[in-house]
């Protein structure tokens, strides 16, 4: 691996570093500082613009500038207001939420209390999942020690600004991660969206004013108004500034968690920082933004990611997730497999979303066992555009993405598998042919005894050939044959 | 706990707690036990080394834990600070490689192989 210094940690700075459960050790990195120099120094307009300067954006998907979100919820006049951390976390292969709460949860807890001074609001939640035992007992570890240390609570600092955190638990629907949805679960609610405006800096948790950030973009704040808005807004590109976390999933050597400067191309991604492919396969494409998001390919290696260019290319930041995918991977199956999980967490309150979603499911599933028409290719598109524009929530509105962008760059291997009956990539088992090529074939028997249905026929010491008819592509005479004699394809 | 009731509160807090960590002389032993290194087995790592530091009788050696240090790859992982030298990061800690670490590095100072390199700023 290169040692290459591409990265830069702001919201990770901490993690790995001190110990979480240590608040001493969060302020010898001059924790709560930030706070302390705000609710003494600075007002509440003072925290807005800085964060406003500073060009951060919502690091839980949508990318809405973080600074703008908080002048809003800070103009409102109400008797209560609230600061709320999505920390639900909900798309598959993202970790980088719980891996801050887990390692630095006091830079969340002093975010918020920041954001809190901000907007003019006492009282702050944490939506987090219940499947995140560790992160949650640290979490309400750090809150606790923070009260006792009287950071948090009453008149903090001695100034007139009061504020507490409490935690609230989700019961892991993805759907309750879009904000809406996630106020609604938090009240007691079915955890269903609905139409926004109003958004929730207007009329958000029990109808009230409510600024509702990620944890990462919460972990980026505290960096910010330590080291000051132009230091921020030096690292990315122009119109994503700072860093984001992405977690480096599939065919990749490098597993893990990696923050990034916006605008680092794919490129550094994979081969710098990632070492590489797996087993010095063939790179193909990396799915962002989990189910919302789509695949960049080999076409975009030299793009710099950013909140823009990824909608540019019909995919989207999303949380962070990036699962890449090498030459064996059947694009039309990744697409499947995303539409499988969108049709499972769909909430049901929308037609196009419910509906939508199994039509465009059953077409997929039809197009990898072979049964594909040219005319699918066509009404995947429409229905997918169909559903972009008239879905509720950001589930169903997003949901296609994973389709529109692999046809955008693979459709031939959409069409591979309706023309040829082909699965390119070898991964649709309909579509596979095992044969036993009778030049190689010595006639041991092996396969024969393995196959499951039997329908491997020939005479010991003579060619065998394979039923077709009859064969379940399971693969085991395939991996049985010690001759090479068996091809699958 | 005494409470902080001021911007200068905290900051003296801050420099003691700062001066304390440049006084310590003891080698810290930081192993990351977040959710993944713990299903890597990283709290197996951390009981063979504090047992093999009793077995050495090293007396200067402290144990902390801390989160991910985001080395999926690699965990469990451990890191070793040992006074006037620079952090190291050693990476793949099985039990094996955790006797190793006291018995060679810690001990001795012999570096052993799996060290991940730095390839991050940190803010
Ligand atoms: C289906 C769906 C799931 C979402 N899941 C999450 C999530 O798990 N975590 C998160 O922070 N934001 C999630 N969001 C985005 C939130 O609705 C919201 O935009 C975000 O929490 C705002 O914070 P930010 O501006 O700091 O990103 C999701 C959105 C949608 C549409
Ligand atoms: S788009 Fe889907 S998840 Fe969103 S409200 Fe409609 S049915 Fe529910
Ligand atoms: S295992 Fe291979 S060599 Fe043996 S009979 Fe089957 S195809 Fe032929
Ligand atoms: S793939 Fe399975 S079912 Fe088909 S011939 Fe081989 S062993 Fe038999
Ligand atoms: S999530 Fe912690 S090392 Fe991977």
């Amino acid at each position: 691996m290169e040692a290459v210094k591409k990265q830069i940690r702001i919201a990770t700075r901490n993690c790995g570093f001190i110990d979480p459960e240590n608040i001493n050790e969060y302020i010898a990195t001059r924790g709560y500082e930030a706070l302390a120099d705000a609710v003494t120094n600075k007002t509440p307009a003072d925290v807005v613009n800085e964060i406003k300067k500073a060009g951060l954006r919502g690091r839980g998907g949508g990318g809405f500038p973080t600074g703008v979100k908080w002048e809003v919820a800070s103009k409102y006049q109400a008797d209560q207001k609230y600061v709320v951390c999505n920390a639900d976390e909900g798309d598959p292969g993202a970790f980088m939420d719980r891996a801050v709460l887990e390692g630095d949860p006091h830079s969340v807890v002093e975010a918020m209390a920041i954001c809190g001074y901000a907007i003019g609001a006492t009282k702050g939640t944490v939506y987090i999942r219940a499947e995140y035992p560790l992160a949650i007992k640290r979490l309400q570890k750090a809150i606790d020690d923070a009260r006792n240390l009287g950071v948090l609570g009453d008149n903090i600092f001695g100034s007139s600004h009061s504020f507490d955190i409490e935690l609230k638990y989700g019961a892991g629907a993805f759907v309750c991660g879009e904000e809406t949805a996630l106020i609604h679960s938090m009240e007691g609610e079915r955890g269903e969206p609905t139409t926004k405006p109003p958004f929730p800096a207007e009329s958000g948790y029990w109808g009230k004013p409510t600024a509702i950030n990620n944890v990462e973009t919460f972990a980026n704040i505290v960096p910010i108004m330590l080291k000051g808005a132009d230091w921020f807004s030096s690292i990315g590109t122009e119109k994503s500034k700072g860093t984001k976390v992405f977690a480096l999933a599939g065919k990749i050597k490098n597993v893990g968690l990696i923050e990034v400067p916006m605008g680092i191309t794919l490129n550094e991604v994979i081969f710098e920082i990632g070492g590489g492919i797996l087993g010095g396969k063939k790179f193909k494409a990396v799915q962002t933004g989990g189910p919302s998001g789509g695949a960049l390919t080999y076409k975009d290696l030299d793009t710099p990611i950013d909140y823009d260019n990824l909608i540019a290319k019909g995919s989207m930041m999303g949380s962070g997730g990036m699962i890449v995918m090498d030459e064996d991977d059947c694009m039309v199956s990744v697409a499947k497999f995303f539409l499988d999980f969108t049709m499972d967490e769909t909430c049901g309150k929308c037609t196009p979303c419910r509906v939508g979603s199994k039509r465009l499911y059953e077409m997929l599933e039809k197009i990898t066992q072979g049964k594909g028409t040219n005319e699918d290719i066509a009404r995947l598109k429409q229905l997918s555009v169909t559903v972009k524009d008239t879905a509720l929530c950001g589930l169903g509105q997003t949901m296609p993405n994973p389709i529109l962008s692999t046809m955008r760059v693979f459709e031939d291997e959409y069409k591979a598998h309706i023309e040829d009956h082909k699965c390119p990539a070898g991964v649709c088992s309909a579509l596979l042919q095992y044969t036993i090529v009778p030049e190689k074939c010595v006639g041991c028997t092996a396969c024969a005894r393995v196959c499951p249905v039997n329908c491997i026929s020939g005479k010991v010491k003579e060619v065998h050939t394979i039923d077709q008819k009859t064969c379940i592509k399971c693969g085991a005479c395939l991996e049985k044959c010690k001759f090479d004699a068996i091809t699958k394809q | 706990m005494e409470k902080i009731k001021s911007l200068a509160d905290l900051t003296n807090l801050r420099k003691q707690l700062q001066e304390k960590a440049v006084q310590n002389t003891n080698t810290i032993v930081n192993v990351s036990l977040g959710t993944c290194s713990i299903a890597s087995g990283g709290q197996t790592a951390l009981d063979v080394m504090k047992a093999a530091v009793a077995k050495n009788g090293l007396g200067s050696v402290e144990f902390t834990q801390s989160g991910c240090m985001c080395y999926c790859f690699a965990e469990p992982t451990v890191e070793v600070k040992i006074p006037g030298k620079e952090p190291v990061v050693f990476g793949y800690v099985d039990a094996a490689k955790a006797e190793a670490i006291v018995e060679k590095y810690i001990k001795n100072g012999e570096l052993l192989e799996g060290v991940i390199p730095v390839n991050y700023q940190r803010a």
